[in-house]
């Protein structure tokens, strides 16, 4: 059978850079968020959090509340449908708390209300006696004995360490050091916000901003009590996700309330709420050593890495799983044993954030690799270039890397950007502390850093992960139209696009429309682990092939050219295709085995200008080489690598979830900053395209990448500025001025299990 | 209260602290402005008030009563999308775009005013509206695409 192309040349194909789908929409505002979402006779939603990290609950009062007016739902624990737990891996989060609250910020209650202040006011006027326990909000401190026991399993959610080789050997030169990483938000931009609607055969629709509809759908029906073909999902409008929306928010209360008025609820959190109500990056305190040889071959890498996992699991254990795969990062390590351990703590609870357990430990093993180039006195770019993983290498999990490695070709290509033009800033926007004017350049130096970073692309350890796609072939008064289903999330990243392109590519109709992502069609995974293009994408591809073929064989029996569409096109085709990727091995003891299913990596470089005397930084230019096996979308590959680099320089200088026992100091954009147009410099991207056998068109992912090593580029240009150690991000003004190095408060012998941990 | 939005005259009733943007999005049926901080600090309900750009959840609605409001809605017109609007569409400014209707309209204002300013004019003019995604690369160059649109033709 042949399978060439059609012959039609249409527009805005694979390859090209074309305008999103839902460009004009949202241009326009008329795009609709889930925040936007309306019904007639729609109740409002909302919900009473715990004020303490850790507490019994005595008793709660809701009779008030009930009383008032407008109100016409009050739910607390006592009265749920179920007493079933959800939870992304493990299921161990109540709906509502019952008998004690595990952070600040946990839901106690919900109430719906005619109005959304009405609703405000009832949540109020509930009354819960507290009886307040100590709370354990460090990490270290909750893995060690004695402590108290947060969960009937203990305070390890999970723990992963990879021994490889012989970690205990020796080398020429041996360098140390701690490194921490702070709590990070996701800071989509548009809120969590959903709307129920019940149903006439005692079931509900959930229309919801998520980033995946089958697992909200896993967790939400069993609480609700209902089987899931009663629970049908569909894709709000999503502002923005990051990994926020991984985790059910508000999903599982909106429900709720919807089935107990018998009215449609909207459920929207402000911006002081969305930060107490979904989950954050890992936390994280890790312990390095690196060996090598004088010539500067690694010879041993050996880490303890803790994770903070906060009150309930999310996705902890894929999350220390990553931090500890890769926790050697893209270099030929013989030697190596990581023990990577993910803690229960009273502090709100951490989960999926871009780069996912990659990113903490990217910061400290880039930290060491220009530890390792200082004390051998060799270049740090010559240093990661000669220990570089090549096609083929295996990872410290002994798997070897399949498809591409280029990282001596990224870091080369990068380190050989040219570097932004050298003289005297004059304006002071320009230099550090910007419009506040502190300084006309006496104090400023400038500094250039380099990292390289890695992770895996799609789901890992066996995982069965799989997507959906259906895609018609029809025609009408217009002429031949493509349909495509699917129930992914289009979160932003330019999935849409991607699936318009390929049909266009594959079937060359130019006309593609999209039906919205829901339950009904089979999952299409998450929007996550930089895996849509590669595995809704290969749905789509399959779907269209198998389209084709029918196309094919149609115009065989009638003896008309394949591409003349519309005489082939008098019965539409209909094709529904699950895609898979290959198998991954679950995790053994020592975690050697072939885990993943393949991988992404990156280079940054930063020029930062920073200010001694005030300890305010400007970074002045990243570069970046990208391996992306091949770029769909040009443009909005761009997009994704200088988005990223922008949430990696926020956490690298600026962004903090700042705790203080487990209460959120900063939950609003006043306190909590975000890069703006005037921190963010200009970026030099480098697209490396060497296509992967086994993804679309051979493309890799591109979303995670370049958040996983601008951090750790940025913080060394603000050391090779300063000659400060900065072994904390975000690096705050305070640690350049006074220059106290970071100390965990931990010893930890580098490779031991951090339960032998001893208070320094 | 009566007021002017998007050319045509609204009859309102506000409560005593309700915000502009919430009379906007809840009252007039204009959802196009976003609500992402309520604080003035992310610019994504960017409206113009009497020419003027503001944050429209900083304003009290009742503070508007007589005057002129122009939100993302009255941009675009039946002969199509204003220029600002095409640009951040082809140059990839967009991508969730719940910053996209503020940024529009601040870059609409930024060019009423200044048509041809610098990356760095541009960079402190929009630097109150917060966009997650894209880093800001493509909306800068989606104003200077904007600005060669509306008056260098
Ligand atoms: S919502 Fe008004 S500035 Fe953020
Ligand atoms: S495009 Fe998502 S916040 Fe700007």
């Amino acid at each position: 059978m042949s399978t060439s192309a059609p012959r039609v040349r249409v527009r805005g194909v694979v390859g090209e850079s074309v305008e999103r789908p839902d460009a004009v929409p949202k241009v326009k505002g008329e795009f609709e968020y889930a925040s936007d979402l309306r019904r007639d006779g729609m109740l409002f939603g909302a919900t009473l959090r715990s004020p303490h990290a850790h507490a019994r609950i005595a008793g709660i009062e809701t009779s008030a509340a009930k009383r008032m007016s407008g109100v016409r739902a009050v739910i607390t624990s006592g009265e749920l449908p179920t007493r079933e737990r959800f939870g992304l891996m493990k299921l161990d989060q109540p709906v509502l708390a019952t008998e004690r609250v595990r952070y600040v910020g946990e839901p106690v209650a919900i109430v719906a209300a005619d109005s959304a202040e009405e609703a405000r006011l009832a949540v109020r006027a509930i009354t819960v006696r507290y009886e307040p326990l100590a709370a354990i909000t460090d990490p270290v401190a909750a893995l060690q004995q004695g402590a108290e026991q947060l969960h009937r399993s203990g305070n390890v959610i999970d723990e992963v360490i990879v021994v490889h080789g012989d970690p205990d050997t020796r080398a020429d030169v041996v360098v140390e050091g701690e490194y921490e990483v702070a709590m990070q938000d996701q800071a989509a931009l548009g809120p969590e916000a959903g709307l129920a609607i019940p149903r006439r055969d005692g079931g509900v629709d959930l229309h919801v901003a998520t980033q995946w509809l089958h697992e909200d759908l896993r967790q939400i029906a069993p609480c609700l009590g209902l089987p899931e073909s009663k629970v049908r999902l569909v894709l709000a409008g999503v502002g923005g996700a990051f990994g926020a929306r991984e985790d059910v928010t508000l999903q599982i209360h909106t429900c709720l309330l919807a089935l107990a008025t018998r009215r449609p609820v909207r459920m929207t959190y402000g911006r002081e709420e969305s930060f107490y109500g979904h989950v954050h990056r890992h936390p994280a305190k890790l312990f390095y050593a690196h060996g090598a040889t004088k010539r500067g071959e690694l010879v041993f890498v050996r880490a303890t890495i803790v994770l903070d996992g906060g009150a309930y699991a999310s996705s902890s254990p894929a999350v220390i799983a990553n931090a500890a795969c890769f926790g050697a990062g893209p270099y030929r390590v013989p030697n190596a044993r990581i023990h990577a351990v993910g803690a229960y703590t009273n502090n709100p609870p951490a989960g999926a954030m871009r780069g996912f357990g990659a990113v903490q430990s990217c910061f400290a093993y880039e930290g060491q690799m220009d530890a390792l180039a200082a004390k051998l006195g060799i270049d740090p770019v010559e240093l990661r270039e000669r220990n570089a993983l090549r096609n083929g290498d295996p990872i410290i999990t002994s798997q070897p890397v399949e498809g591409s490695a280029p990282v001596a070709e990224i870091v080369r290509r990068c380190a050989d950007a040219p570097l932004p033009p050298r003289g005297p800033e004059t304006d002071p926007i320009a230099l550090p502390g910007g419009a506040g004017n502190l300084t006309h350049g006496e104090g400023v130096r400038r500094g250039v850093g380099f990292a390289v970073g890695m992770k895996n692309v799609c789901y890992s350890h066996g995982f069965d992960d799989f997507a959906t796609a259906r895609v018609r072939l029809m025609r009408d008064e217009r002429g031949p139209l493509a349909r495509v289903h699917t129930a992914a999330a289009e979160v932003g990243q330019g999935l849409v696009t991607v699936c318009v392109q390929i049909v266009r590519t594959e079937l060359g109709v130019e006309r593609v429309e999209l039906d919205p992502p829901d339950t009904t069609i089979g999952s299409a995974g998450s929007s996550s682990a930089s895996r849509q293009t590669w595995m809704t994408g290969g749905a789509v591809l399959a779907a269209c092939r198998e389209v084709k073929a029918v196309l094919l064989s149609r115009a065989r029996a009638t003896g008309r050219p394949p591409d003349d569409l519309a005489a082939l096109l008098d019965e539409p085709i209909d094709k529904t295709v699950s895609h898979r990727h290959r198998d991954t091995e679950p995790r053994d003891a020592a975690t050697q085995n072939a885990g993943h299913v393949a991988f992404l990596f990156a280079a940054h470089r930063a020029v930062a200008d920073v200010d001694i005397e005030t300890g305010l930084i400007k970074v002045v230019q990243i570069a970046t080489a990208q391996d992306v096996g091949k770029a769909i979308n040009p443009l909005a590959v761009v997009g994704q690598i200088e988005g990223g680099i922008a949430q990696g320089l926020g956490l690298a200088v600026m962004e903090e979830v700042i705790l203080k026992d487990g209460h959120v100091r900063n939950a609003s954009f006043t306190d909590y900053l975000l890069p703006t147009t005037l921190d963010m410099p200009p970026v030099v991207t480098l697209l490396i395209e060497h296509p992967h056998p086994d993804a679309p068109y051979g493309a890799k992912g591109v979303g995670e990448p370049p958040t996983i090593s601008s951090t750790p580029a940025i913080v060394a240009a603000i050391r090779a500025a300063t000659g400060r150690t900065l072994h904390r991000v975000p690096v705050r003004p305070d640690d350049i001025v006074f220059d106290e190095p970071y100390r965990s408060g931990w010893r930890i012998t580098p490779g031991d299990d951090p339960r032998r941990a001893v208070r320094a | 209260m009566k007021l002017n939005v998007n050319g045509s005259e609204r009859d309102l009733e506000v409560d005593d602290h309700e915000s502009l943007l919430t009379a906007l999005r809840e009252r007039l049926g204009l959802p196009g402005s976003k609500n992402a901080c309520e604080q003035g600090e992310c610019g994504s309900c960017s409206v113009l008030l009497d020419g003027a750009l503001v944050c429209s959840c900083l304003v009290l609605a009742g503070a508007v009563a007589g005057r002129d409001v122009r939100t993302v809605e009255a941009l675009s017109d039946d002969e199509g999308l204003h220029p600002v609007q095409r640009a951040f569409a082809e140059t990839g400014a967009v991508q969730c775009g719940f910053c996209t209707p503020g940024l529009v309209v601040a870059t609409y204002a930024l060019l009423t005013e200044n048509p041809e300013p610098s990356d760095r004019e541009v960079r402190e003019a929009l630097s109150g509206n917060i966009c997650r995604c894209t880093g800001y690369g493509r909306i800068l160059e989606a104003v200077q695409r904007a600005s060669a649109a509306m008056y260098r033709r």
